[in-house]
């Protein structure tokens, strides 16, 4: 081993050589290596890792850092209209002030005494998602939508005892992959179609695939491709006749005008949290969410935690705690409640400042001006020439699929000369949806302006006259 | 005319010294009795404001709610609180004083997550726009800079670990777990042997999402015991280990801080049954240049990002997860992967035999930003020092602990631990009926706290603590000096302990409604219309 | 208003302090009173009282005179409500029986007593199933599991069960068989279940399995067993709760304490002796299900001697099929199972490792040594 410089690390207190000797003394040991004595010569390393030269000092290393940002063209730096499933909505300055909040940021499991506000935090979170959602059972958040999605349909294959899950065809492909994966011990999927003119559900091959193996009936509200299901409560009817659960996936900003499933037969809600007050960090900004009735068969499913509140031996003064923390599963051949682990609790307090600072009529105001800027957007598409907007009678909330197939042009091709004019148009949808052929998806948010619709409606416009 | 001089006289004060302060804290946390946020709702108050669309846009489109069905529109406003911008800073900044996050504690006692120094440096890094403000779909030319990151980050993982490749997809730790065994299950079903091989084997001291990930992914799952000694019983896997063995799945060390020296052994058992192993490395602090996955020959490994690597734990996320995979593994890695190909960086969608995506897009970037550049503030020397300190640190912890009356080391009695131990305070119980979790309690007084074990407790009140790297001598010798008051006020004055804490932020918590259908509360409507019958 | 009995074995302990094993019988306790023992049982059962004096206003203590519970209630401020009569210096079991009917009549909320592995068979013996009961440990020897860990605990936890804040679970009530202890051999017997009350522990990550979950592994398990179960093949079924609901899920009733043998589903001998179950395993294929009794586990030769070492050799040992909840296997802080069935040579065969089903898709590869 070649001798190592003498380094006294700002994260690694003890390696001053004079602290290090005195704790070495304290154990008894004569070198750190005795420590290792378990760990047999064969599997160890004798060589030092070979790792890039370090920037000891932190000035050089934001200066590295900073130099491979800056290849990076941020959507604040473009006109950016993507979405599919993580969208460009304005992030409150409090919103990041509080989850940049040291104690929140570096806090993880302790007690709801020491860490009383975590748990405060996030029940006030729950507690807020329930009011958009009209339930009275809300999770503390999973990774993602999907996997909310996954476990949302594994929990109904287990409160049913059934096997079956029916999808909407309309659904992302990734959110189908990782469903697919997740469910594939206990249950299967199938694929509903859609009406090719509405986007809509095919309810006739609905009445005919669904059965009484069905655990599940599943949509989303808003689709992944932006419209609205307007057959949502018939859709819901037909679930239960049949004895199946209506799982719906929602985005939670909409939620200020769109009904909450359960007023339209809902039985388990799930979906992201990523439109709530957080940045879209590249993909990194998704949470999960998974709300039921206050049902105990419900309540007893769910894997994830569930911080309730309480009195203590003060009076007037409240606690926090777990939830039916022994949770098992009432159908003795399912496997257990999958797992509980590190996921976005950070996200989850973060939407609860958001929603906190929208209250009732922020919710409101932005739910209707996404669907009127969606609209104007949808009627200026459609009025490009070769140009069409797909499902354009149906409603939408804030996405839309836009089909350039009489163009003559790719969506790459559309977007490339798109980029070179700053703006990152729609995300391609031919590789998903080949019976859409050339189209995409564009998000219109409440960061765009009718100037940003306008300028974008005219580059497309060029790009494809 | 005299001018009159006046002289103040002053009297003299001998200047006082402060005392010096006593060995252990007088420490309160903060308390605000604060309400809950819905208590502070005064009607029409508003936080923030959105944009309005322009005028002309709106009257341009007309009603956009025109062609909905009455059932999917919302009657009711929601009814979410309505504050003022400043009421929800504030509520918000006073729950945050009433959390203990690592910056403000001896965090020593949350023993397996690693509660190391998140260098805020790289925080603030990850706030930049140039990170923040991208979208996953955006054209890859446009994110160059970040798609660098993630494939340099997986070169450093690759030598950390030895393995052929890593995916930076996964969530977290219980994340990547579950991807891997995905993997294996991949493996099996493309050599047909997946009906066959149901099993999989792990041990009781390893994390528990080994047993759970195997479970959700349809495996019989066999829990080993430790053999007499306390290390993993080789002679157990031997019986277990059959023609229907998938993987092994192992923590090593365990969450005792065992570490297994027949590891090699264990794996080689495994893989003449025609098994793969998994390696759990969540507890890989005091192993980093120390020893490999591969070197054990491990198929596939995992990290945590917000353990090792030190991005912060964000109150239970979000974190980040990495599977390191040998060449044999590769193909099964999720989609996409992130490559270079001489010139510049893409994302490689053409994988037929993957296992599909294990959550949207690529991985939680701002983390595997902050990974990477806490590696590169350190390099290999320091990755190095980062893992030796872990491990004096443990073990110097270790000599102080148990010379704590009541307490003791259960297993591999004499030998050296890695990063962690689990602690028994039995013998304190036995004598003075004072258990585990009180002293945990009773440890937010002094402005700490300690977590006990993962389920099962096999080790009878059980204390596990993992002083990682980032914690001075001076800060082990104030949690022993805390933990060491706590013990002889079990012997002579239990009655504080059993009513603990007195100085946290809020006093004992009534349990019981928790486990009860009638009673329990997850949501401020769910009590109000439980607890207070809406009055 | 609740009520609780109180009982009290004032001859429990008492001859461990003057190296006696175990007090049962009139002459042991005479010996140990000759050699200066002294009555330790009423100051524990004092002692596990005083948490319970927060409520004493509303809280009615019923007990037998003098010795057996007047005295320790008195002493610890309560003011109880005494019946029957004894003579006093000369209690006996029959007095601890009698003791535990009458409370039972009088319908008391919690059944306290304070003594040994054989009180608590006295008060099993008496009481009828499910009567909540909770024991104040005072004898040498406890083996069984209905008592708290030290007096304070009792009270404690009584405490919690009179608020409704504990629930019950069943625990086994173990003895050793006197003579034979005295004499250097131990022999231990199961004889039933009690229900005490159960305390969940103060933590969010706390991990002891509610009685529910339990319940619910033990179904689970034995799902994973009747799936497997065969025709024309005799099921030799030990005692034990989880056997116990193994039988449940096939329709039968099972003797908690006894062997019981199946066969196609149907219950074709109970409660059977060693020699009815070699002449049973003679005549056709059998297996063996059996589940770890006691606190140290073990998995012959306590509880279940009548599976005796020709049985076991007939059957085999490929034909044992062990089951358990994966609680009772982690109460043994990884201490291997034990047996001793009283032939070294089949203990011999039995030792090694099992395979251990703790539930529908759960197995345990367990170490088991003679």
């Amino acid at each position: 081993m070649t001798p190592k410089k003498t380094v006294v690390y700002p994260y690694i207190p003890n390696s001053n050589p004079a602290v290090k000797a005195e704790m070495l003394k304290a154990t008894g040991a004569k070198s750190v290596d005795e420590f290792y004595a378990e760990i047999p010569e064969s599997i160890r390393l004798k060589r030092k890792l070979n790792l890039p030269e370090p920037f000891l000092s932190e000035a050089a290393l934001v200066r590295h850092v900073e130099g491979l940002l800056a290849k990076n063209q941020s959507a604040r730096e473009a006109l950016s209209f993507l979405g599919g499933g993580c969208a460009q909505h304005h992030v409150p300055a409090v919103c990041d002030e509080i989850n940049s909040r040291s104690e929140f940021l570096t806090a993880y499991a302790g007690e709801p005494y020491e860490d009383h506000g975590r748990f405060q935090s996030l029940f006030e979170y729950e507690s807020m998602m329930a009011e958009l959602l009209n339930m009275d059972v809300v999770n503390v958040p999973v990774y993602d939508g999907y996997q909310a999605t996954g476990t949302a349909l594994r929990m109904a294959g287990r409160i049913t005892g059934r096997r079956i899950a029916l999808l909407p065809a309309s659904i992302s492909p990734d959110n189908l992959s990782k469903i697919r994966d997740y469910v594939r011990p206990d249950m299967q999927v199938e694929l509903v179609a859609f009406d090719p003119a509405t986007g809509l559900m095919d309810l006739k091959a609905l009445r005919v695939q669904i059965n009484d193996q069905t655990a599940a009936v599943f949509i989303e509200n808003p689709s992944y491709l932006g419209f609205l299901e307007t057959q949502a409560a018939e859709i819901g009817s037909i679930a239960h006749e049949k004895g199946a659960l209506f799982v719906v996936g929602v985005d939670p900003i909409s939620l200020g005008v769109i009904n909450p499933p359960i007023e339209y037969g809902g039985d388990i809600v799930c979906g992201d949290i990523q439109s709530l007050g957080i940045h879209m960090n590249y993909g990194g900004g998704q949470a999960g969410f998974i709300a039921t009735r206050d049902e105990e068969k419900f309540v007893m499913q769910f894997p994830s935690r569930l911080f309730g509140i309480a009195t203590t031996c003060v009076e007037g003064e409240y606690g926090f705690g777990d939830v039916a923390y022994e949770r098992t599963s009432f159908a003795v051949r399912e496997e257990g409640n999958e797992w509980v682990g590190t996921a976005a609790g950070l996200w989850g307090i973060t939407a609860g400042v958001y929603l906190a600072l929208m209250g009732p009529q922020g919710m409101q105001e932005i739910g209707r001006g996404s669907m009127q800027r969606a609209r104007y957007a949808m009627q200026k598409m459609a009025a490009i020439p070769k140009v069409r907007v797909q499902f354009v009678d149906t409603p939408h909330f804030k996405e839309f699929v836009v089909d350039f197939n009489k163009t003559g042009k790719t969506v790459a091709e559309i977007n490339k000369a798109l980029h070179a004019r700053g703006i990152f148009g729609g995300s391609d949808l031919s590789v998903e949806f080949p019976a859409l052929g050339q189209s995409a998806l564009y998000c219109i948010t409440e960061v765009h302006t009718q100037a940003d619709i306008d300028g974008l409606v005219f580059a497309i416009h060029e790009v494809v006259k | 005319m005299t001018s009159i001089v006046r002289t103040t006289i002053k009297k003299h004060v001998e200047p006082k010294a402060v005392a010096k302060k006593p060995a252990l804290r007088r420490f309160h946390q903060a308390s605000w009795d604060e309400p809950v946020i819905f208590e502070l709702s005064v009607p029409g108050q508003r936080g923030i404001l959105p944009p309005e669309p322009e005028a002309a846009l709106v009257q341009a489109v007309g009603d956009p709610a025109d062609k909905l069905p009455d059932s999917l529109k919302r009657k009711a406003a929601p009814a979410l609180p309505e504050m003022s911008q400043i009421h929800v800073l504030r509520h918000y900044m006073r729950i945050s004083q009433e959390t203990l996050g690592v910056d403000l504690n001896i965090d020593i006692g949350q023993g397996t997550c690693t509660m190391k120094y998140s260098p805020k440096v790289n925080d603030q890094l990850a706030r930049s726009p140039k990170m923040s403000e991208l979208h996953p779909l955006q054209p890859v030319s446009s994110v160059q800079g970040i798609l660098e990151v993630m494939v340099k980050f997986e070169e450093i993982l690759k030598e950390i670990s030895g393995m052929d490749r890593v995916t930076l997809q996964p969530g977290a730790g219980s994340s990547a777990i579950y991807a891997n065994i995905s993997m294996i299950r991949a493996y099996h079903t493309a050599r047909g042997e997946n009906e066959q091989r149901n099993e999989v084997i792990t041990t009781i001291f390893s994390h528990p999402s080994n047993a759970a990930a195997a479970k959700v992914a349809g495996y019989k799952v066999i829990t080993l015991y430790p053999d007499a000694d306390g290390y993993p019983d080789i002679e157990a896997l031997k019986a277990a280990v059959s023609k229907h063995t998938a993987a092994l799945m192992i923590t090593n060390p365990e969450d005792t801080g065992v570490f297994n020296p027949r590891i090699e052994e264990f794996v080689r058992i495994v893989h003449v049954a025609g098994g793969l192993c998994s390696y759990d490395q969540a507890n890989a602090n005091g192993l980093l240049g120390i020893t490999r996955a591969r070197d054990a020959g491990f198929d596939v490994c995992h990290f945590n990002l917000h353990k090792t690597f030190s991005t912060p734990h964000g109150c239970g996320g979000p974190a980040a997860g990495a599977c390191g995979v040998t060449k044999e593994m590769s193909p099964f890695l999720p989609t996409p992967t992130v490559e270079f190909d001489g010139a510049s960086y893409y994302l490689d969608f053409n994988r037929p035999q993957s296992i599909g995506k294990i959550r949207p897009w690529y991985g939680v970037a701002p983390n595997i930003l902050k990974a990477y550049a806490w590696v590169m503030s350190l390099g290999a020397d320091g990755l190095r020092e980062i893992s030796e300190i872990a491990v004096l640190n443990n073990n110097y912890l270790l000599s102080k602990v148990l010379e704590i009356r009541g307490v003791s080391m259960p297993y591999t009695k004499g030998k050296r631990r890695i990063e962690q131990v689990r602690y028994s305070w039995e013998q304190l119980t036995n004598e003075t009926g004072v258990h585990s979790e009180e002293i945990g309690f009773r440890a937010a007084d002094f402005g700490t706290h300690y977590w006990t074990s993962h389920h099962p407790f096999v080790v009878p009140e059980p204390m596990t603590l993992e002083p990682t790297e980032s914690y001075s001598k001076e800060d082990l010798d104030e949690y022993v000096t805390i933990l060491k008051h706590i013990a002889e006020e079990a012997y002579t004055n239990p009655e504080i302990i059993h009513t603990a804490p007195h100085n946290s932020t809020v006093h004992k918590i009534d349990q019981e409604s928790f486990d009860d259908p009638e009673a329990w509360a997850v949501t401020w409507r769910a009590y109000r219309r439980k607890v207070l019958k809406n009055t | 208003m609740k009520r609780i009995g109180l009982i009290v074995n004032p001859f429990a302990g008492i001859g461990g302090r003057v190296g006696l094993k175990g007090s049962d019988g009139v002459d042991t306790v005479r010996r140990a009173i000759e050699l200066g023992a002294v009555p330790e049982a009423l100051q524990r059962a004092t002692s596990s009282l005083l948490p319970l004096s927060l409520i004493r206003d509303s809280l009615e203590v019923l007990t037998y005179p003098l010795e057996m519970g007047e005295t320790s209630a008195r002493d610890a401020g309560f003011t109880p409500k005494v019946i029957d009569a004894i003579r006093s210096g000369a209690t006996t079991a029959e007095d601890t029986q009698r003791a535990a009917r009458d409370m039972c009549e009088f319908d008391v909320d919690l059944l306290l007593f304070a003594g040994g592995d054989g009180t608590a068979r006295d008060i099993c013996k008496a009481v009828p199933a499910q009567f909540p009961c909770l024991g104040i440990p005072a004898g040498v020897k406890i083996h069984s599991a209905v008592y708290a860990t030290n007096p304070r605990h009792a009270g404690e936890l009584a405490m919690l069960y009179l608020d409704d804040k504990a629930r019950l679970r069943e625990a086994e009530v173990l003895d050793l068989d006197e003579d034979a202890y005295r004499a250097g051999r131990v022999s231990t017997h199961l004889y039933g279940y009690l229900s005490v009350p159960y305390r969940r522990l103060l933590t969010q990550n706390q991990k002891v399995p509610s009685p529910a979950s339990e319940a619910r592994q033990a179904e689970a398990i034995a799902e994973a067993v009747i799936e497997k179960m065969q025709p024309d093949i005799l099921y030799i079924l030990g005692p034990g709760t989880t056997t116990r609901t193994l039988a449940q899920k096939l329709g039968l009733a099972k003797t908690l304490v006894g062997v019981d043998v199946v066969r196609d589903g149907r219950l074709i001998a109970q409660d059977v002796t060693q020699a009815q179950l070699l002449a049973l395993v003679e005549s056709m294929p059998a297996k063996i299900i059996v589940t770890p009794i006691g606190g140290q586990g073990f998995l012959f030769g306590r509880g279940n001697q009548q599976i005796g070492p020709q049985v076991i050799r007939k059957v085999g040992r490929e034909n044992i099929i062990v089951i358990s909840t994966s609680d009772k296997l982690n109460a043994l802080r990884t201490q291997p199972l034990l047996v001793d069935t009283g032939d070294d040579e089949v203990d011999a065969l039995l030792a090694g490792y099992f395979t251990v089903i703790t539930g529908y898709h759960e197995r345990t590869v367990y170490r088991v040594v003679s």
